[in-house]
């Protein structure tokens, strides 16, 4: 860096010297012209420094330095917020747990009475049924012995019809005993 | 530069090229004497830069908004911007020279950006101006440095970490380096602005061929939206160096 910019002021510098009187060669090298950009450029920097130094850089960081505070604070009550929020959620989880158990024992409970109910119901009906039954079976045997007594005095009479139409006469206790014989044969 | 300008002069004959006027001094009311009092183009054009800076720190921030306005953003944007640089490049203690590298950026900044307005006067493109604020930086430096240090500040030319039969002829570099900076810090940020201005109007000297124009046109263009990016990074480039002396000056070793 050093070498470069040396040779150039060097060369530069003579431009400049030779350029006098004619055309500027290089403003930048007109010295002449030195005090008065050094001059402005002087009070220039003055009154930025102060306008920077005394009011904008304050007031801008005193601006940062206030948004920093409000986002902390509102991340703050953000977190408070989610906290609760959490909280809520527990206490809902909580009371739905609460309403499963609730209504499992009313289910539960229902279920033994309708059983209960049911099963004295089935044992009713079931004496019920069994009563019926034996009766039923009752009148068949009744209707079953009437049946075969008739079925013995028809073919009796049958029986005895037959042998005095055939021309013999039979004793009725003869013809009894061989038709009991033959119902049972 | 002033040769290249000579020899176009003799080649194109017909064409006019003065790229190096822009740069002249002017007193603005008149008469041709340039005194140190005078009110010339270099007061008008800082002046605008004080307007600017005014108008953009103070008035854009005058409703201390916590929701900021554009305006307002854009002056915190830069607050930020410097305030991180000179922390970090320069260290926490370093803030106390916030206020001052802040001024210097600023002006800069504003100068430069000023002096890309068409027919402007450009602050920046005088070594006279660069010099004066690189040896602020320099004097800054030093005085603290030796204020703080005293002695231990010549810990900077003293390369401890180097062999012992090197160190004599490492302080001779260190030295000549250091006092080499004010230079380097300075034609570097002038001679970036004034090299690309005289380009532009070296390229609108060329608009006058009318098949050339359309090139011209194009070139000045493209050179314009380089000098953009040259007036935003030869300021940040000043303020950064100006960072890395001040730590130089708080952090004397190595």
């Amino acid at each position: 860096m050093a070498t470069p910019t040396g040779d150039g002021l060097a060369d530069a510098t003579g431009v400049a010297t030779h350029a006098e009187g004619a055309a500027p060669g290089m403003p930048q090298l007109n010295f002449d012209h030195w005090g008065n950009q050094v001059f402005w450029l002087l009070i220039t920097l003055v009154v930025i420094y102060l306008i920077l130094s005394r009011v904008a850089l304050p007031r801008i960081s005193a601006v940062l330095a206030e948004r920093t505070g409000t986002i902390t604070n509102d991340i703050a009550a953000a977190e408070d917020l989610k906290q609760k929020a959490v909280e809520a959620e527990a206490a809902y989880d909580k009371a739905l747990a609460d309403a499963r158990v609730e209504a499992g024992k009313i289910v539960a409970d229902t279920k033994a009475e309708i059983q209960a109910d049911l099963d004295a119901a089935t044992a009713k009906a079931d004496a019920e049924i069994a009563a019926k039954a034996a009766e039923g079976e009752k009148a068949i045997a009744e209707i079953r012995a009437n049946a075969l007594e008739s079925i013995e005095a028809v073919a009796k009479d049958t029986a005895a019809a037959i042998v005095s139409g055939l021309g013999f006469s039979a004793e009725a206790k003869t013809v009894d005993q061989a038709v009991a014989d033959r119902m049972k044969g | 530069m002033a040769t290249e300008t000579a020899a176009a002069h003799g080649e194109e004959g017909g064409l006019v090229f003065h790229p190096m006027d822009q740069f002249i001094v002017k007193p603005l009311f008149g008469g041709t004497e340039v005194h140190w009092y005078t009110i010339t183009n270099v007061t008008l054009w800082m002046a605008l830069a004080v307007v600017a800076i005014f108008a953009l720190m103070v008035l854009a921030t005058s409703r201390r908004a916590t929701i900021p306005s554009r305006g307002q953003s854009i002056a915190e944007l830069a607050y930020g911007f410097i305030y991180k640089m000179v922390e970090d490049v320069a260290g926490k203690d370093a803030v106390g020279f916030f206020p001052y590298v802040m001024t210097l950026f600023m002006f800069i900044v504003f100068a430069n950006f000023l002096g890309l307005i068409p027919m402007s006067f450009t602050t920046t493109s005088h070594f006279a101006v660069t010099i004066v604020l690189a040896l602020c930086v320099f004097l800054t430096v030093t005085i603290y440095g030796l204020a703080k240090h005293g002695t231990k500040f010549l810990g900077l030319f003293w390369v401890t970490s180097a062999p012992l039969p090197l160190r004599p002829i490492l302080a001779v570099i260190e030295l000549i380096s250091y006092f080499v900076r004010p230079v380097s810090h300075s034609i570097r940020l002038a001679g970036n602005v004034m090299a690309g201005h005289a380009v532009i109007k070296v390229f609108a000297g060329f608009a006058a061929i009318a098949v050339v124009s359309p090139v011209s046109i194009l070139a000045i263009t493209a050179m314009y939206g380089l000098e953009v990016l040259v007036a935003f990074i030869q300021a940040y480039v000043f303020t950064i160096l100006t960072c890395v002396y001040l730590k130089d000056a708080l952090h004397p070793s190595h």
